[in-house]
This record gives C-alpha cells, sequence and structure tokens, in this order.
C-alpha cells in the first residue's frame, strides 16, 4: 500500500528521520547521566513514586538468591501480580501473575504454574537472562494493572499503553498501542502491534496503523478504532508532563497505562522513544519539535506546558 | 564543538592535509598513485680498462650531470682492491679508484641505474667566457666565407646552429666545407665555427642508450647556449628533441677518463633496458624515511596491508547505516567477515560462514533450553564455532574442496557472538528480523569486501596512510548528517499522500 515517498515532500510534512532524532534531540537534549533513571525500570518507580506520580504499586524486590528462597512469605494472600526485570528490554522477561489456586498461579495466559517455576523465573532474571547484554538484574513485584473498561475491548491480549512524546516538558505527540495475534501480547509496533494517533489535544484518535499500512479496526477483536476516546486525557497529560522534571530528559519516551481504579499509571519511560508515532499520527515531529524550541519554556508551570500543548499542537486534519 | 564553522573546518582540514600530504609523498618519493605502474630504467655499465705501469695508480672517471628526463636511482662500483669515491669537486661528479701497488691488466667497473622520469632537474651551469678562436689560413677565409653566406639567413644561436649543421653535411659538400672537414672533426668545427662567431658552444659526451648494446662508446654532440639554456645538437641531424634515448655524459671537464700510473686506458659503455615497478623503486628510494611503513619488517607489512584497509570497511559501515539504514547484527562485524572474505575469496567464504552460522543457530537453540548464563553461553559457542569450523575443514579436505580450508581465517569469537546476537533476535524479533539482520550483515560484508579487494584502494590505504585523514573527515561528516535515510523513504511512505 505503501511506496517510496522523495526526501522533498519528507521533509515539507516534517518527519523526523532517525539521523536528525540522534544528533539535534536525543543527543542534544539527553544528558547520558540520566540514561540509568529510565533504562532501570526499578529506578523509574522508585524516583517517580517519590516525586508524587501514580506508578503500578511496587510489592517488593528480590535483590538476592536468598530472597528467591522465601519469596513464599512475600506471596502470602497476593492473587494477582507482575513479575519483572528491572533491566528486561522489549517486554521480555515479564511473568503476569491473574489467579492463585492451591499452590499454583495462573498466568495471563491461563496457563497454570507451581511456585517453583515462579522461583525459577526469579533465578532467571537475577542471573540476567531477561537483561540487555546479560547483566546480572533484579527483579521486582508490583500490582496488576487492571484495564480500565473502556480500553479493555481494543486489546487482544495485554495492557493496551499510550506513549507520550514529551519535548522540555511538553506532550508533543501521543499515540496508544493496541496489542495483536500478530504481536503476541506485545505493544511493540514494529511487531505488529497497533498504533492509534491520539489528539494531544483531545485524546481521540486519529487513524490507526498496524505495519505502517492503516486498519481502521482491531483484526482480532473487531472493535472500532476511529472513535477512540482516551478518558481522563488531561489528567494523563499533566502526569507525562511532570517526568520532564523527575528525569530531566529534554527528549523522553513516557508510556502509560490507565488502571480501572486509580487512572492513569507511568509504566515507562524511554531516553530514546522510535519514530512511527509519526505515521499514527500522520504527522511529522519536526514542526512541534521546532515550536518548542523557538519558545522560553524554562520557567513554565506544568499546568502551562499542557496547555501550551493544548492549544499548539492539536491534530488539523488534512 | 557543536558549531558547524569550526566542524567544517577541522573536516576540511582533515581532508586537505591527507590529500595534501599523499601528493608530497607522490612528488617526492614518487609513489605511484595507481598499482602496477611501471618506471623505464636503464643499466648503464662503464666498463673501463687500462694497464698498470706499476706504483701508485688513480682513476678518474666523470659521472653524467643531472639532467632533463633521467633520474638517478642507484649507482655501484665494482673493483675489488681498489679504493673508490665519489667525488664532487669539480663541476661534473667523478668516479675515484685509488691503489698504491698495482701493475698489470686491470678492470673497473661502474654501474649506473637511472630511471625515465618526468624530473626537470637540469642543473647544466652556463657558459663561462672563453678565448677568440685562432684561425691558420686558408681556413680562416673558408670560415669568414661560410659565415658570410649562413649569417644573413639566421636570427639567433639556434637558427644559426641549424643551418651551419645543415651546410656542413650537405652533399655535395660546399667548397669551403670540404676544407674545413679535412681539417677538422665534425663537432669541433661545429663549436669553432660557433664560437668564432661569438656564440658560446662546446662539444659535449653523449651515450646512446640502446637495450642490448654492449662495449659502445661515447659520441661527441653539440651543445650552444641560446641565452638561457643549453640546447643539444646532433652533429649530423641538428637539434635533439626533447624525450630522447641520449644521456649527456660529460660536458665540461677535461675527458671522460683520467688515468694516472696506466697506460692502453679505455671506457667502454654495456647497456640494459629494464621496466621495475614503480613502487618499488619508490620504496626503495623512501628506504631511509623514518616514518614509513616500508621501514617494517616484511611480515609486519603484511598486517599492515590488512590493518590499513579496516578504515574503508568502517567507512563503508558508516555510509551505509547513516545514508542508507541497513540494519546489521553487531555495528561492525561486517568489517571483519569483509576482512576475513578476503582471506577465503568470495563465495567459498560466503558459503562457509553462512554454513557455520546456520548450524550454530541450531545448536544454539538448544543451549538457550539450558538456561545458562550469558558467558557460559558463549563460550560453548566459542567451543561449539571451532568444532564446527574444524569438522568443515576435515570434511572439505577429504572431498578435494581446499577451499574448504580457508574457514579457518574466520574470528571465531565474532561467530560465536554473531551466533548469540541472531538467535536472541530470532527468540525476541522472530525468524524475519533474523534474516533482515543477518542479511543486512552479509550485504555491508560483500559491500566492504569489493571495495576492500579493489586493487587501486589496496595501493592507496598501504602506501598512502595519510590518505586516512580523508576517510577520518568523511566518517566525522557522516556522523553529523540529520537527513533520512534511504529506507526511511520506504517507512514513512504513507506520508505519499
Amino acid at each position: 500500500m505503501s511506496g517510496w515517498i522523495a526526501p522533498g515532500p519528507l521533509k515539507k510534512r516534517g518527519i523526523l528521520g532517525m539521523n536528525r532524532r540522534n544528533i539535534a534531540y536525543i543527543n542534544r537534549y539527553n544528558d547520558r547521566q540520566f540514561y540509568p533513571l529510565v533504562d532501570n525500570k526499578l529506578t523509574t518507580k522508585l524516583i517517580a513514586k517519590e516525586a508524587g506520580l501514580a506508578v503500578p504499586e511496587l510489592i517488593s524486590v528480590v535483590r538476592t538468591q536468598h530472597e528467591v528462597a522465601t519469596i513464599e512469605d512475600t506471596l502470602q494472600g497476593l492473587n494477582k501480580f507482575v513479575v519483572k526485570p528491572a533491566q528486561g528490554s522489549g517486554g521480555k522477561g515479564i511473568l503476569v501473575i491473574t489467579d492463585q489456586q492451591q499452590e499454583h498461579y495462573q498466568k495471563a495466559s491461563g496457563e497454570l504454574i507451581s511456585i517453583a517455576e515462579v522461583k525459577r523465573h526469579l533465578t532467571n532474571t537475577l542471573s540476567g537472562l531477561h537483561s540487555l547484554g546479560g547483566r546480572t538484574d533484579v527483579a521486582f513485584l508490583e500490582t496488576l494493572v487492571r484495564v480500565d473498561p473502556f480500553l479493555e475491548q481494543y486489546s487482544h491480549e495485554g495492557v493496551p499503553d499510550i506513549r507520550l512524546i514529551i519535548f522540555q516538558g511538553v506532550p508533543v505527540m501521543g499515540m496508544l498501542r493496541v496489542a495483536t495475534k500478530a504481536s503476541d501480547g506485545k505493544a511493540n509496533l514494529h511487531q505488529g502491534a497497533i498504533g492509534v494517533g491520539l489528539d494531544i489535544a483531545t485524546g481521540k484518535a486519529i487513524r490507526a496503523v498496524q505495519h505502517n499500512d492503516f486498519v481502521t479496526h482491531h483484526p482480532d477483536t473487531g472493535a472500532d478504532l476511529a472513535t477512540i476516546s482516551i478518558p481522563g486525557w488531561h489528567q494523563l497529560l499533566h502526569l507525562a508532563a511532570k517526568c520532564y522534571e523527575v528525569t530531566e530528559l529534554g527528549y523522553l519516551g513516557c508510556d502509560i497505562v490507565i488502571d480501572r481504579t486509580r487512572g492513569p499509571l507511568i509504566l515507562e519511560l524511554n531516553a530514546r522513544p522510535g519514530l512511527s508515532i509519526q505515521i499514527a499520527n500522520n504527522t511529522g515531529l519536526l514542526p512541534r519539535l521546532q515550536q518548542v524550541e523557538s519558545t522560553r519554556l524554562k520557567k513554565m508551570a506544568i499546568v502551562d506546558r499542557v496547555a501550551y500543548a493544548v492549544e499548539h499542537f492539536h491534530h488539523v486534519y488534512h | 564543538m557543536n558549531q558547524t564553522g569550526p566542524f567544517l573546518f577541522l573536516v576540511l582540514l582533515l581532508v586537505i592535509l591527507g590529500i595534501a600530504a599523499a601528493e608530497f609523498r607522490h612528488q617526492t618519493y614518487n609513489i605511484p598513485w595507481l598499482p602496477g605502474a611501471e618506471t623505464q630504467i636503464w643499466q648503464v655499465e662503464a666498463r673501463i680498462e687500462f694497464t698498470a705501469t706499476g706504483g701508485a695508480s688513480q682513476v678518474f672517471l666523470t659521472l653524467p650531470p643531472a639532467q632533463r628526463g633521467f633520474a638517478v636511482v642507484g649507482e655501484a662500483a665494482a673493483s675489488s682492491g681498489w679504493g673508490f669515491a665519489i667525488e664532487n669537486t669539480l663541476e661534473q661528479r667523478q668516479a675515484h679508484w685509488t691503489q698504491r701497488q698495482v701493475s698489470g691488466r686491470q678492470v673497473l667497473f661502474y654501474k649506473l641505474d637511472i630511471a625515465v622520469s618526468d624530473a626537470d632537474t637540469w642543473m647544466l651551469a652556463p657558459p663561462q667566457a672563453f678565448a677568440a678562436i685562432a684561425w691558420d689560413e686558408p681556413y680562416q677565409t673558408a670560415v669568414s666565407h661560410l659565415l658570410d653566406t649562413i649569417l644573413p639567413i639566421t636570427a639567433d644561436a639556434h637558427t644559426l646552429t641549424t643551418q651551419l649543421i645543415h651546410a656542413i653535411n650537405r652533399t655535395p659538400p660546399d667548397q669551403n666545407v670540404s676544407l674545413l672537414t679535412s681539417r677538422y672533426g665534425r663537432t669541433d668545427l661545429l663549436r669553432r665555427v660557433l664560437q668564432t662567431a661569438n656564440v658560446p658552444a662546446r662539444s659535449v659526451q653523449v651515450l646512446e642508450l640502446q637495450d642490448g648494446r654492449r662495449r659502445q662508446g661515447l659520441s661527441a654532440y653539440l651543445q650552444t647556449w641560446d641565452g638561457s639554456d643549453w640546447r643539444l645538437y646532433d652533429p649530423l641531424l641538428g637539434e635533439v628533441g626533447e624525450h630522447s634515448n641520449l644521456l649527456l655524459w660529460q660536458t665540461d671537464t677535461p675527458g671522460v677518463l683520467e688515468v694516472l700510473g696506466g697506460a692502453n686506458s679505455r671506457v667502454s659503455f654495456s647497456i640494459i633496458s629494464q621496466t621495475r615497478s614503480a613502487l618499488l623503486l619508490a620504496q626503495e628510494q623512501v628506504g631511509d624515511l623514518a616514518l614509513s611503513l616500508y621501514n617494517l619488517p616484511i611480515a609486519e607489512q603484511g598486517m599492515f596491508k590488512l590493518i590499513m584497509l579496516l578504515p574503508v570497511g568502517v567507512l563503508v559501515v558508516v555510509l551505509l547505516s547513516v545514508l542508507i539504514g541497513i540494519r546489521t547484527s553487531g555495528t561492525f562485524m561486517p568489517v571483519l567477515i569483509a576482512l576475513a572474505f578476503l582471506q577465503t575469496e568470495l563465495l567459498p567464504g560466503l558459503a562457509s560462514f553462512i554454513i557455520v552460522v546456520a548450524i550454530g543457530l541450531s545448536i544454539r537453540s538448544y543451549l538457550s533450553a539450558l538456561n545458562l548464563l550469558l558467558v557460559a553461553r558463549i563460550g560453548t559457542l566459542v567451543v561449539l564455532v571451532i568444532a564446527i569450523i574444524s569438522l568443515f575443514s576435515i570434511i572439505s579436505y577429504r572431498l578435494g574442496l581446499i577451499q574448504g580450508l580457508t574457514i579457518t581465517f574466520f574470528p571465531m569469537i565474532i561467530l560465536a557472538w554473531t551466533i548469540e546476537r541472531l538467535s536472541i533476535t530470532w527468540e525476541e524479533e522472530g525468524p524475519k528480523e533474523v534474516f533482515i539482520q543477518g542479511g543486512g550483515s552479509l550485504f555491508v560484508a560483500v559491500l566492504a569486501f569489493l571495495l576492500m579487494d579493489l586493487n587501486v584502494v589496496k595501493h592507496l590505504v598501504f602506501n598512502f596512510p595519510e590518505l586516512h585523514l580523508v576517510v577520518l573527515g568523511v566518517i566525522l561528516l557522516a556522523g553529523r548528517y540529520t537527513g533520512y535515510r534511504l529506507l526511511e523513504l520506504k517507512r514513512f511512505g504513507a506520508f505519499h499522500a
């Protein structure tokens, strides 16, 4: 469906390319010393919580093999939880437990596993099986996010999340990422997840793409993707904008999930957010980034930054 | 260093510095730009024979002056028992042999290698004042008549000389000329007549360079000063053109050969023409320069020939990644694979690489079931890769496929890492991504190989290492390229409308 496009028109549309993103935005605005804050999910969670940002509740941290042996005490009475490696990448090593039935734990897929298998998963995580480059890692347990009923209908499996690009504290672009059967429950666009561009002013769907092609309905659930409107959008924008103060990263990807009772929660932060968001939004990032660059935002409060985004970056339909 | 100005200046500086340094070495040491360039070499051997009269003996041989069209690349004297020195005291260089007690027949050799070159090293001194020529009668009258007929139809020293040579060689000869030639040798006569007409002239000794000549003597030619330069004339034919095979041997000194304490002396010349690699010739010349790769032992030079190719491969990787956006498995892994291809040849290398990685991947999928730690997993893979390579070599040798043996040139650790990375990619992102990255890596490796395998490239990177500054400049420039990658034009094709 989509062919090639000449660099001229692409530039005219303000599309940000990989080279320019790396040189003009990531290298310039993201100080390397702050990378560990976002590359380690546990650190991200701790500093976000300290700053008063909503995150999925931390249950426990498993740092040593000794703590793995006594994990039963921690799990006493816990029916739903998620085990994550602090330095995992691409959703690797995430164990989602949805129920506990007589010594057995039920995974999100419905499969039952024993406590021994949970322990082995923790041991593997500590030894670096799931982390980038195989470094020894830390595992942590957090509460299971219960997806907002409105969004639940869209996802084939897994939790749909909202990716926002925060540039110097201003939310400049957003999209909803929905897992599909093809993406194996993962919300990564290049693995076949659906990206739904969201109007930064309203949180309403712009258009949906899968594998760079337009889609109107979810291929597995059949839900209409064009009518999506994210509930509590402004609250969500505020939450994302605050991440700038917490991480000091000028060009930041902010992944947010919406919990049924708690509302938007910060799931993960990313210092090198991808560029596919532009396709889902049918808009280039460059004009928005340049507009923010040309505005003095240093002393602006979070509320004003969000208002600035709503005013300037509402979607213009072509 | 964020400003574009200083950055571009730095890049420009590197590029100019690299090219200028290379050009300097090209000019100074005649290192050829292209491989396979050949230079014609004349090997001239002067053979001096004489009978020593007993007692001390000294031999002087005048050596050719620096001149247009030729460059001396080597000289040697072979004469056992004789003291030898090259002397620079006179206007022309002289070879000087000495021995205190010598008698009987003596043979001395002087060997000269000269290269045909464009270098203009003409360094002949301008003429000195000469005494008026005295003629006896009836020659005085004949010369006057001769000049009276020729002078009006000439304009300068050159035309006078040409006309004079013409007149002297005319058949049937003029009466005056016949009279004069009966008394004087041609060259000598020309010199005397010209000097009488106040044109500085001299007779010179010239060696005609012809391949395979033996026992050849020098010929007397004429040189006249045209006011700015000495011009050479063949006393029979007129002016000698610029690209001739004439080597000017002796100009001003009293004679070519001077023997003290000897008799019956004579010098004769043997000449061979050779073509020699211009590069080898240059390497001999650069020999004593401290900062040159040529000074390393041969084994290390061979190594550096490979090392110096690495930046070229790196450049290919940088350009393909920044300009095209090709994804590879391990950033510079393709360069090392390309380096291995240089040893194995392309197709055998490609085939064995794919086979080893494919076998490795299938074994690795079993390893991931074992839940090993990373270091142990890679370690296991290294051992397995060595096993695969050994087996591969033995089998292909048994089958008579010698190419199979070259597989040992592949860097094993790199192969192990490649297998590990591709395997993780397979698990996390599926087989499609493995083919994209594996194919991308091979594509880059093949491209890097094709470039690194070019003789011109091999020649330039080793003989002009300073050109790496240019490569560096281009890499720096690519590092600041903010334009789209080629594959992004496809990725963002959805914006077409």
